[in-house]
């Protein structure tokens, strides 16, 4: 056991062999030295972090229903600004609220309370790792999930291939909050993300990170690929890392090369329908889509 | 009134060595070899488990009490180091 990584959340909880979740955990928590207080809503981290009677959260940790992430963090950082009005908490002590939730809690489920939060200007910072889809539950479609795949509730055959709809852009969403600091980042860059971690505790007011987990169960690939996964999904620009700070985009990860979607697709199941015949057209969108999403990007920092 | 006069209710305790361990998930082990590491620390971080530490001699030393064998260590091991076996 590592003591040095394993302050905040200890090892022996029940995520899948090869989940990248508690990497992302880690990563963020390790960020600041000051005192956090966890929030998790339903989803992968949640069910596998405190399986009763145990828990392996080393932090305050408060598990909210599926809708409230947001909703929760206001709550605390309420009371914190409450309790400190009153001289119960001294004013060096700095406490950060951070959210984790998962794609379903945060694009679909939690996005009301997640808007109202960011609106009203809540010190705290939201972490979603998004899995695309939801995967704790067995894999049912979720607003995240991409154009293509397969999952249970999408299912591919003779007469679908997979998801009909484009993925939401969350990003966008946040963004449009007026918010301080929003960020995209991926579980294969992880000083990329304790970059971003830091620099986003270390702010005032509302931040957001977005960070992208290969689900080794339902992406269906082998448990020790995810850090490969995670690459290519970036290397092939399907999830540019980029950061917004104060009006100002900024790209963190670029090439001047991008590999073809299909290195990145062909090494997941929920694509393998793809790779059939009659596929190619529905590959070709979706390299059309990737190139238009980086073009829209590229032209926002520019700007 | 405050919390510290609230009577007790029920205090369930448990025996922490009685819990499972998810070192009994594995069924291929990683095993180190020691000569060809650097200790760079690359697979520390990506561990899910973060059961990878350094040994008195500063190369990866695996826990396995809770190592569940998913080899993204040896993955991300840029020596190649790191070799999956089966679990005996």
């Amino acid at each position: 056991m590592n003591k040095e990584l394993t302050k905040h959340l200890a090892p022996g909880h029940s995520t899948c062999a090869g989940c990248g979740i508690p990497a992302i955990v880690r990563t963020v928590l390790d960020a600041t030295d000051d005192l956090v207080v966890v929030v998790s809503v339903t989803g992968c981290l949640e069910v596998t972090s405190t399986l009763y009677p145990y828990s392996a959260w080393k932090v305050p940790f408060i598990h909210s229903a599926f809708e409230n992430g947001g909703a929760t963090a206001a709550g605390i950082d309420g009371a914190l600004k409450a309790l400190r009005k009153r001289n119960k908490i001294p004013a060096e002590k700095k406490i950060k609220v951070v959210v984790f939730a998962g794609d379903g809690g945060t694009y679909d489920i939690g996005l009301q309370s997640l808007s109202g939060a960011l609106e009203r200007g809540h010190d705290f910072l939201y972490v979603c790792y998004d899995n695309e889809a939801y995967m704790n539950t067995g894999g049912q479609r979720s607003g995240a999930t991409p154009f293509g795949a397969d999952t249970e509730t999408t299912p591919a055959g003779k007469k679908s291939f997979g998801k009909k709809e484009k993925r939401k852009d969350l990003m966008s969403i946040v963004i449009a909050h007026h918010i301080k600091y929003a960020a995209q980042a991926n579980v294969a860059y992880l000083p990329d993300l304790a970059k971003k971690a830091k620099k986003a505790l270390e702010l005032e007011g509302p931040r957001f990170l977005l960070v992208l987990q290969p689900c080794t169960n339902l992406w269906k690939y082998a448990t020790s690929e995810y850090v490969r996964i995670g690459k290519l999904a970036t290397e092939t620009n399907f999830w540019p890392l980029y950061e917004y700070e104060n009006g100002v985009y900024k790209i963190n990860w670029a090439t001047e090369k991008p590999k073809p979607i299909e290195e990145f697709l062909k090494t997941q199941g929920r694509f393998k329908h793809l790779f059939r015949p009659g596929g190619e057209k529905v590959i070709a969108e979706m390299q059309k889509e990737v190139d238009e999403d980086w073009k829209r990007l590229v032209n926002l920092v520019e700007v | 009134m405050n919390w510290e006069n609230i009577e007790e209710g029920a205090i369930i305790t448990h025996d922490i060595k009685k819990s499972p361990h998810t070192g009994d998930w594995r069924y291929m082990k990683p095993q180190v070899d020691k000569k060809s590491c650097i200790g760079c620390g690359q697979c520390f971080s990506f561990c899910p488990e973060a059961c990878i530490d350094y040994d008195s001699e500063r190369k990866a030393d695996i826990d396995y009490e809770i190592c569940k064998g998913c080899g993204v260590c040896a993955t991300v091991c840029p020596q190649h180091a790191i070799k999956m076996a089966k679990n005996t």
